[in-house]
């Protein structure tokens, strides 16, 4: 089965992955992750048939229960007759660069379930709670059809926002009694929500945490309300689930539904919604900087990169400076 | 794909509940430079086998020490062997006899690994004998 030749790997496998083949599917996902060349010609196939599913982001703290609530979802969806992919990514060592991939423990559940897939991913060094390739990723698995595909980012601090400009809809999932209000009107992952669950609602304190959540988050968004071309926080509904019993997920993907509503609303007159927009431009710029690298790191030129990345170490040349240098030397 | 990590998956099959040989195994291997996919406990072949599958490992590793080794082992390998998966490399932990291991060879499984194994034997195995992928 092996071809050698790249364009007609990527075309055995991604006809075999839209054909419903989740080994093959599974296959692309791998040359995805490891950026091969098979990837990237599959993509010319599969890229202009993404854009369907529905991109749903999950972030919060280590232990918040994101996978736990993930799982009780998918559990919800399927009982709807919807089909769900799942990209759980966790942390890769930046020592080392194993990674122990752990979100599936939760997830075992639907081992004999088509409509279910479900993929861990190493972040491979990359900062901001996905894995560089995790949008990617994300666009095969909406090509191969699943109607929601849901992003669990690794465990987050306060500023991991990427999953926001990857996803269509951002959960950001808090636990009871994680801080008080002044926690709560702080920037950085709470803006970016499109809908806070507050989990672990069995635990005591997870209506008051809800209730805190709420007063501040909708006040704050309120304030602004006049007509203004400056961007404005979201007003994320605040929802309370356990994800253990399952109580509040109906809740949540009824607001899922809603918030896709909108956004399918929002973009009727316009081609695109603004947050496809941010997707598209955040995926491309990633790229190009990629490639820029690759170029400066190529064999020909890697000894005056080095040389250039030497003097910056030496303080001897600014980062500015070198970067000049660096894009000058590029070919046009 | 020269420097890509090896990617494993580490299950428990069947009932035992002695998962600690299984996580420290999995912990070992991150710190040698696997991505490693720990399922956990009470796992069925089909969810190994599914599992495998999605996320398209290089290895499976199995850890039981109920005894049911014989029953569980040959149903993952058959399971994988239907789904495609011929050339993912299994292993073995836990207490298996040498006569069984010998059987278990025969059905598929690349190694056994009994007590005493270092982690370092277990990462050396696997580096040299995980086939090839394109």
């Amino acid at each position: 089965m092996w071809a050698p030749d790249p364009v007609a790997r990527a075309r055995e496998l991604s006809d075999a992955a839209l054909a419903g083949d989740r080994r093959a599917l599974a296959r692309l996902l791998t040359a995805v992750e490891d950026r091969s060349t098979i990837a990237e010609a599959a993509l010319r196939t599969l890229y202009p048939l993404a854009g369907r599913a529905h991109l749903v982001g999950i972030t919060g703290a280590p232990g918040a229960g994101k996978s736990t609530l993930v799982a009780a979802m998918i559990g919800e969806l399927r009982s709807r007759g919807r089909s769900v992919a799942v990209v759980a990514v966790d942390p890769s060592s930046p020592i080392t660069g194993g990674a122990l991939l752990g979100d599936r423990v939760r997830m075992q559940a639907y081992a004999s379930d088509l409509d279910v897939f479900i993929r861990s991913m190493a972040a491979r060094g990359h900062a901001g709670g996905l894995a560089a390739t995790s949008a990617t990723a994300a666009a095969v698995l909406d090509a191969c059809g699943f109607d929601l595909v849901l992003l669990e980012t690794v465990g987050t601090g306060q500023s991991e926002v990427e999953v926001a400009a990857t996803a269509d809809t951002t959960v950001v999932l808090e636990a009871p009694e994680m801080g008080d209000e002044v926690q709560a009107i702080k920037a950085g992952l709470l803006e970016v929500a499109d809908i806070v669950v507050v989990n672990k609602a069995d635990r005591p304190g997870a209506q008051r945490t809800a209730s805190q959540l709420r007063a501040m988050l909708v006040a704050v968004a309120r304030v602004g309300a006049t007509p203004d071309p400056r961007p404005r926080p979201k007003q994320p509904e605040v929802l309370v689930t356990t994800a253990t019993t399952g109580e509040g997920v109906v809740e949540l993907i009824a607001s899922l539904d809603r918030h896709r509503a909108a956004l399918v609303a929002a973009a009727v007159g316009g081609s695109v919604s603004a947050a496809r927009l941010t997707r598209a431009a955040a995926q491309v710029r990633a790229i190009l900087a990629e490639r820029v690298w690759s170029q400066l790191d190529s064999p020909e030129r890697r000894a005056a990169t080095n040389d250039i990345l030497q003097a910056v170490a030496a303080h001897e040349l600014d980062p500015f400076a070198a970067v000049e240098r660096l894009v000058k030397s590029l070919p046009r | 794909m020269t420097d890509r990590p090896i990617k494993v998956l580490i299950a428990k099959p069947g009932l035992d509940g002695h998962d600690r040989g299984a996580k420290v195994l999995a912990r070992g291997l991150r710190d040698e430079g696997f991505e490693v996919v720990y399922t956990g406990l009470r796992q069925t072949p089909e969810m190994v086998a599914t599992a495998a599958l999605q996320e398209d490992v290089d290895v499976v590793g199995l850890s039981i020490l109920s005894g049911a080794h014989m029953t569980l082992v040959p149903r993952v390998c058959r399971l994988l062997a239907d789904t495609g998966l011929d050339d993912v490399l299994v292993v073995v932990g836990g207490i298996i006899p040498d006569d069984d291991a010998a059987a278990l060879r025969a059905t598929g499984v690349s190694g056994t690994f009994g007590p005493g194994t270092t982690i370092g034997e277990v990462a050396e195995f696997l580096r040299a004998n995980v086939r090839p992928r394109d």
